[in-house]
């Protein structure tokens, strides 16, 4: 626990060592900072997008321990001891994810600003429940926003990739 | 952007009644930060230090002497994916089930929820139905608050500077109790959420009704539930439409961005009507 008196001028420093896209991370971070502009910012991992800074849209989404959170509205000392995969951590040895590879065969993006949070989100949902019905589908992903009206491709994306992954798996 | 506060992290509810006690108004307790975050990102708020609440132990889910006892630290996710609550609180784990999105139920916590009081909240509304009391715990002492006194007004309840909500006991209700909450609105949040519970054995009896989001805090509606109260499920149905006027009323509707005075009062007739149906059903 920090130090109760300690003024409220000098800047908190709080240690915390987390996984990021499978590799140690060791940083030190304000109780103030944001996980978004850490990862964006500090780390330089830009997938993840400011968009409507509220949890509505779901473009900032990373997965923290496999769920998704608002990195927009998460407080960076929050990951502290947990693993976050961020977008540019999906694919593996060169290989796409089989849900970016799905999103590329159904045209599952047009101006792709949504599309990291949207593929991670998909990837929580998939491992959790690998073989949803449409209507879980679009339960789970509502909170996730395109505006390019691409639902019917995304949905389609997602679809696909739950039948490559449930064959793999 | 948030500005620089300091953060801390007690382990027992004394510390942090003693923490809230020292701090005043400049500190505030933290736990998901789904509505605190975005109130201190917009600067509609701002404190010097924030009390990260999540070390205490408050997230069990038990059943004791009939009733569940829901510690204030349980996330919206783990309440809708919750056995014990799909199985004896069916319109709760259905009401958590569509709080806000799935990124907001991963670290929203119910406690949190209902104590910053947001008008525009589901849970508040459906526990006063389900006759819930809160807990609050400071140093020396606990009290239980009924859900329908807790809410005094928008962002505002019956806690005291320095008391910590710690669970939420809500009765299970018996074979013969029907609830349900239903909502609707076409922003991200509500802008009318109606709950009822009742029990059905040939007549309506203990029947409650709450409206939310419509006007500053939620509300039970007791001239509106003395219209269905002992009264065979025919002649309850036939005065749905009366009950619904009372209760629209009741709501203490404002015109704002969700809808008008009059929009909102119509729709808490409907989904009242919809809600004691779908209860049945």
């Amino acid at each position: 626990m920090a130090k109760p008196m300690s003024r409220v001028s000098e800047a908190q420093l709080i240690p915390i060592s987390f996984t990021l896209n499978g590799r140690l991370q060791e940083i030190e971070v304000q109780p103030h900072e944001l996980l978004l502009d850490v990862v964006r910012e500090r780390l330089g991992l830009t997938g993840a997008k400011r968009s409507c800074d509220v949890e509505v849209c779901g473009a900032c989404t990373l997965l923290v321990d496999g769920r998704p959170v608002s990195a927009c509205t998460t407080l960076a000392f929050e990951v502290r001891g947990r693993s976050v995969l961020t977008i540019e951590g999906l694919a593996e040895n060169g290989k796409l994810h089989p849900l970016q590879q799905a999103f590329i065969e159904h045209g599952g993006f047009q101006c792709g600003f949504c599309t990291p949070g949207m593929i991670l989100a998909a990837k929580a949902l998939l491992d959790e429940n690998p073989d949803p019905s449409e209507a879980e589908l679009k339960h789970f992903m509502h909170g996730n926003i395109c505006r390019c009206t691409g639902y019917k491709k995304i949905i389609e994306s997602i679809m696909a990739a739950a039948k490559t992954m449930r064959s793999v798996g | 952007m948030l500005r620089r506060f300091r953060l801390e992290e007690p382990e027992s509810v004394s510390e942090v009644s003693e923490l809230l006690g020292r701090f005043g108004d400049s500190a505030k307790i933290y736990a998901g930060g789904t509505e605190l975050l975005l109130a201190m990102k917009e600067g509609l708020v701002q404190y010097e230090r924030l009390i990260d609440v999540k070390k205490l132990r408050c997230k069990d889910v038990t059943l004791e002497n009939g009733a569940l006892s829901i510690g204030a630290l349980c996330t919206h996710r783990e309440l809708e994916t919750s056995e014990v609550i799909k199985e004896k609180l069916p319109a709760l784990a259905k009401l958590e089930h569509n709080v806000a999105n799935v990124r907001v139920r991963q670290v929203g916590t119910i406690g949190g929820n209902l104590c910053f009081a947001e008008p525009h909240a589901d849970p508040g509304t459906l526990l006063i139905a389900l006759g819930a009391k809160m807990i609050a715990e400071k140093s020396s002492a606990q009290r239980e608050i009924p859900a329908e006194e807790f809410f005094v007004d928008a962002f505002e309840t019956a806690l005291e500077p320095d008391e910590v909500l710690t669970k939420i006991v809500v009765p299970v209700p018996g074979p013969t109790g029907r609830s349900a909450y239903l909502k609707f609105g076409y922003l991200e949040r509500p802008s009318v959420g109606v709950g009822v519970a009742f029990n059905l054995n040939g007549q309506v009896s203990s029947m409650r009704i709450a409206v939310g989001c419509a006007g500053p805090a939620p509300r039970r509606v007791q001239d509106a539930e003395a219209l269905l109260e002992g009264k065979s499920r025919e002649e309850a149905e036939r005065n749905l439409a009366q009950a619904g006027a009372l209760a629209g009323r009741a709501a203490q509707a404002i015109t704002d961005l969700h809808g008008s005075q009059d929009y909102k009062e119509h729709i808490v007739g409907v989904l009242l009507k919809r809600a004691f149906l779908s209860a049945l059903s």
